[in-house]
């Protein structure tokens, strides 16, 4: 991999909101890590302990939500507002596989924040929260192919 | 054979590709802009993805977004349909680096004739006659530009060789126009295409437009089928369209179309393509070929009984094409009254819901169109909303055919070209055969002069 094309990967990453980017091109395989600030990384101790209860009704909505474009339209969304996807891809809730998700229901966030990853052409993308607020539900499951526009989370 | 393939197209074009798919048992994958949620062939879709806003950068032109949905889909071809990123090379190439058929040609096909000087380049190595004009690109040198209109002959036409579907070129009759003009050209060509280079061509005064379509698969194979008169147009917007050409000696395109599937064997084509040509006085002239599937195929599928989407899929897929040259027979003949959302004679685009769609149908009859009753047309696209193809044993019984088919079609709630396409089908020199491509706004502009 020449290094123009490394200083290009590395441009990209620095620009954008993407956290960790992994390049394979034949022989050479190039791993960019972005060090970020990550704020919901010390709220989420705090939440873990109150969702316990929360996450009872949130496995319940994400079985009850299984086709894909019925969630929104089926269950009664709670007040606040939508978070849509802007781009189509494939949505995870947490940074890598191993990690805990960015959100669970319940937390409060603020604007800014990350809520969750959609990949698309094996760049993962960071989604923000446009608003403060709380995590009131999540729409789609980890691993849930997402469209243009799809309803993801609702925050109040 | 794949086992899903997705449409990366809307309109009539993404019914079609869908239906020709069903019939292979091919299960559909379609891409839509929010606007186009309700289509037809949306709801008919094994699978469909929203990938965008109602604007086509955002949605039908967005490469990533069509990609990640076939990615997300597992989808295994894409198929392009016509306009939009069809004949974009580096899309066919992103989708091939991405691990899915291009239902297509070759992405470097794709580059070779999209630029016009390189096409007609390719086309002198292969013995296909093209319109006498500058070798290759003109110099930036005005004394050669001069020089090279001299020795074409005036009138010439100055064009873009990034344009093509009647973009980027002008007109020259004098010479004291000349040099301003190439300025303009080379102008408007960076701005449209980023390509400010332009060459020239002798402007033909009376020409029509015939054109050849050809199949070519991965193994060499070559034929050509039939060919098309699209020579009624409006400003390059071709409105309707025939098989085969009404008055032209068999010989001749007989010679052309050989010369054509030579030529796709020579630069080892693969999938449709269209080769254009301007015909004046007995003389074929190669001016663009296009590499995707075109509006007007169904008049060749027509005459000819040969599905051509069918055989982009079958081609894409890795099949040997079975057609031997003398296997294709064209009998009859058809005619496509192309249906747009518009005035039928100031043009302006006429968008909104159809309150009323009621199709003509029997013997002959047949109805592209993905619309139907309820249906909102929406205004951020092309307008046209469906084709209209008659087919009968000659040239007369299409006429016939189609007229009657015209009376019955019923579109309410829009406006649309049908009053025009009627007129057309009982215009006199329609009706004898051979009008070139000026005939129809020479015709539109006769007739503003008489209301005015």
């Amino acid at each position: 991999m020449d290094l123009r094309k490394l200083k290009t990967l590395i441009d990209l990453v620095a620009e954008s909101g993407i956290a960790e980017i992994e390049v394979t091109e034949g022989e050479d395989k190039v791993r960019i890590v972005k060090h970020l600030n990550v704020p919901a990384a010390v709220a989420m101790p705090a939440v873990t302990m109150a969702s316990p209860a929360a996450l009872a009704p949130a496995a319940a909505s994400a079985v009850g939500s299984a086709p894909a474009s019925a969630p929104a339209a089926t269950a009664e969304p709670a007040a606040g507002q939508i978070v849509k996807s802007p781009m189509v891809g494939t949505f995870y809730r947490s940074p890598s596989p191993d990690s805990k998700p960015f959100v669970e229901i319940g937390q409060t966030v603020k604007a800014g924040e990350t809520l969750c990853i959609i990949e698309a052409m094996k760049l993962l993308n960071e989604i923000e929260a446009e608003i403060g607020g709380t995590v009131r539900e999540i729409l789609v499951e980890n691993g849930q192919a997402v469209e243009y526009g799809q309803a993801l989370f609702v925050i109040g | 054979m794949f086992g899903k393939i997705l449409i990366a197209n809307r309109g009539e074009i993404a019914l079609r590709i869908q239906r020709a798919c069903r019939e292979f048992g091919i299960r559909t994958v379609v891409v839509h802009s929010q606007v186009d949620a309700d289509a037809k062939y949306v709801k008919l879709a094994d699978e469909s993805v929203c990938i965008g806003p109602a604007a086509s950068k955002d949605s039908y032109l967005n490469i990533p977004a069509i990609i990640s949905a076939a990615e997300v889909t597992d989808a295994e071809a894409i198929h392009p349909g016509y306009g939009f990123l069809s004949e974009n090379a580096d899309f066919a190439e992103r989708v091939e680096r991405s691990g899915f058929v291009f239902i297509g040609p070759r992405p470097e096909s794709i580059r070779m004739m999209g630029d016009k000087v390189s096409a007609k380049r390719a086309m002198v190595e292969a013995g296909v006659p093209t319109v006498p004009g500058s070798d290759g690109a003109l110099a930036e040198d005005p004394r050669e530009v001069v020089r090279a209109a001299r020795a074409i002959g005036y009138p010439v036409i100055v064009k873009a060789a990034g344009g093509g579907g009647g973009r980027g070129m002008r007109v020259v009759h004098t010479e004291a126009a000349l040099l301003s003009a190439v300025t303009m050209t080379r102008q408007e060509a960076q701005a449209a295409f980023g390509n400010p280079t332009v060459y020239m061509e002798k402007f033909l005064e009376n020409p029509r437009h015939i054109e050849i379509q050809v199949l070519a698969d991965q193994h060499r194979n070559a034929v050509w089928l039939g060919e098309r008169d699209c020579s009624m147009q409006r400003r390059h917007q071709k409105i309707l369209e025939e098989a085969p050409a009404p008055g032209i000696p068999r010989r001749g395109v007989e010679r052309i179309g050989d010369r054509c599937a030579e030529a796709c064997r020579k630069i080892d084509y693969r999938g449709a393509g269209t080769f254009e040509f301007l015909y004046e006085n007995g003389e074929f002239f190669f001016i663009e070929m296009n590499t995707r599937v075109q509006v007007e195929h169904p008049v060749t599928e027509m005459v000819t009984g040969i599905d051509i989407v069918q055989y982009q899929i079958r081609i894409a897929a890795g099949e040997r094409l079975t057609l031997r040259q003398r296997d294709i027979v064209t009998r009859g003949h058809a005619i496509e009254c192309r249906i747009n959302a518009e005035h039928p004679y100031n043009f302006t685009p006429s968008p909104g819901r159809i309150t009323a769609w009621h199709p003509p149908g029997g013997p002959g009859v047949r109805v592209d169109s993905h619309v139907y009753t309820g249906y909102l047309v929406p205004p951020n696209y092309d307008s046209m909303i469906g084709k209209l193809i008659c087919y009968g044993e000659n040239r007369d019984q299409a006429i016939a055919r189609m007229r009657i088919a015209l009376s019955e079609a019923v579109v309410e709630g829009i406006s649309t070209n049908i009053p025009l396409q009627r007129e057309l089908m009982m215009d006199e020199k329609f009706v004898q055969g051979g009008t070139s491509i000026h005939y129809l706004e020479k015709r539109l502009a006769e007739k503003k002069a008489n209301q005015g």
